[in-house]
């Protein structure tokens, strides 16, 4: 690893203003679990980083009924996986955080970084020159794509290795962008880019850009919500497909809902047409059955990864089925 | 400024060291302060073998910057025997056949520990929880847990 500047600024303009003065040199640092790794191999040279974890006001978690959930960037995995009041209130955060990564990668990643973090493609993080790295090819399409993308990917097939931007998702969170000159807030579904859009970047941050703060609306009654990850190593791995699943219900009738996916498209993929689909079933009759082969419709899997396809839609019906017990 | 110092207790005693800004937690420990005991396998937090317990919790050595242990106390392998005796984990280790090539045992035993200071009386989802980011790849892991479990009731 190439030796760098390690600055400490000591609030958050300081920080953003040095984000923004050196775009590509400079990267902002919280936990750091992803961003060394990223470094040891070679893929990011930054010449500083701007130390994020000491600046106050960007940490903890704040509920207060009847208004919204406020979690600060800094906020570890680990305090979301443990915190009561979250396990109570919004328990697919509980259930997401405890699935991602192990005990000493919570312990040190933040939330922030968790939504920032880059992808996990072998060839991105290879020594490949590929497309997402300013190269010509995306080596996925005709390499090995096991992992890889079964949706949103053209011309490049990775997926967003986020679980809580899943849980998040379905949740209708937003995220608080903080610039030297400015804050703005946008939906977490607008946050994400496809490759289409841009392929260099996984999310709408400009230079000097940084998430300081993600909310989520509270709950209306009768909620119910449940986190689905299927693992490849099932004792922890990145999700080969993963599953977030909010209904709002009235007895047994669903009044509202919002699946949202992991592991099958470079954003978290929000399922609109399900989700549309699903009020007006009664937990626990038909729904499965009928809208399962809605999940991915339009997906067009690689020569390896078509499995993501029938596993998004057996967790769809796991889901349902979970939750009509619940 | 390449150089960063940072001020910081291991195994408590208070340390002040000069390093570059490369240097990870793990480099300083092995490197610097010549506390081997604890281990670098995968370089990339998947292995475990370079746990070491941070301000009470369990973190990678070979994912933190030394410049992130500023002010932290840290906890190696080194610290947890006290006045030439074996902390119980350890002894419990021995007596359980936890050990066999060993690379993994202190990043296992800070795993533990960290759960421990936490969690008392642990039940063997929680402990196996607390020791998923560790690999064993003699042992098969279940003298490690029965180890722990056996420090745990007494």
């Amino acid at each position: 690893m190439k030796n760098f500047t390690y600055l400490q600024p000591k609030d958050l303009k300081e920080a953003t203003t040095v984000l923004q003065k050196f775009p590509q040199e400079s990267l902002p640092y919280a936990g750091g679990t992803d961003l060394l790794g990223l470094m040891k191999d070679g893929v990011l040279e930054p010449q500083r980083l701007v130390n994020l974890k000491t600046l106050t006001g960007l940490q903890g978690i704040s509920y207060r009924p009847g208004k919204e959930l406020e979690l600060g960037a800094l906020t570890t995995i680990s305090e979301i996986a443990e915190n009561q009041s979250l396990a109570e209130k919004f328990p697919l955060l509980t259930q997401a955080a405890r699935q991602v990564a192990s005990p000493q990668l919570r312990n040190v990643g933040t939330l922030g970084g968790n939504l920032c973090q880059r992808p996990r493609c072998w060839y991105f993080r290879g020594d490949f020159p590929c497309l997402r790295k300013g190269g010509d090819i995306c080596y996925a399409v005709d390499g090995e794509n096991k992992f890889h993308c079964v949706i949103g990917g053209r011309p490049c097939y990775i997926v967003h290795p986020s679980d809580m931007a899943v849980a998040l998702l379905a949740y209708n969170a937003t995220v608080e962008i903080q610039s030297p000159q400015k804050s703005r807030r946008v939906n977490l579904k607008d946050f994400f880019v496809l490759p289409q859009d841009d392929y260099l970047h996984e999310n709408i941050l400009r230079p000097g850009e940084i998430v300081t703060r993600i909310r989520v609306p509270e709950s209306a009654p009768g909620t119910k919500a449940l986190f689905l990850k299927v693992k490849e190593r099932e004792v922890w791995d990145f999700a080969t497909v993963s599953l977030a699943m909010v209904l709002v219900t009235s007895g047994k009738q669903i009044t509202a809902a919002r699946v949202a996916l992991g592991g099958v498209a470079p954003v978290p993929w929000l399922e609109e047409t399900v989700s549309r689909s699903l009020p007006g079933f009664t937990l626990g009759k038909d729904a499965p059955e009928a809208l399962a082969g809605q999940v991915l419709k339009a997906a067009e899997p690689l020569e390896q990864n078509a499995y993501k396809v029938i596993l998004a839609r057996n967790l769809f019906k796991q889901a349902l089925e979970e939750l009509a017990k619940s | 400024m390449k150089e960063i110092s940072i001020h910081f207790t291991v195994n408590g005693k208070k340390v002040s060291l000069n390093v570059p800004s490369r240097k990870r937690l793990l480099d300083v420990l092995r490197e610097d302060l010549g506390l081997t005991g604890t281990k670098e396998g995968c370089d990339v937090g998947e292995c475990g073998a370079c746990t070491v317990v941070m301000n009470g919790r369990a973190v990678h050595s070979c994912l933190v910057l030394a410049a992130q242990a500023d002010g932290a106390e840290i906890l190696t392998v080194e610290g947890l025997a006290q006045n030439g005796e074996l902390y119980p984990l350890q002894k419990n280790f021995l007596e359980y056949g936890a050990v066999q090539c060993g690379f993994c045992i202190p990043g296992m035993l800070m795993s533990s520990y960290a759960l421990i200071q936490e969690n008392p009386h642990p039940g063997e989802e929680e402990i196996k929880e607390a020791i998923a980011g560790n690999l064993c790849r003699c042992t098969g892991y279940k003298q490690i847990i029965q180890a722990v479990e056996a420090t745990v009731k007494r």
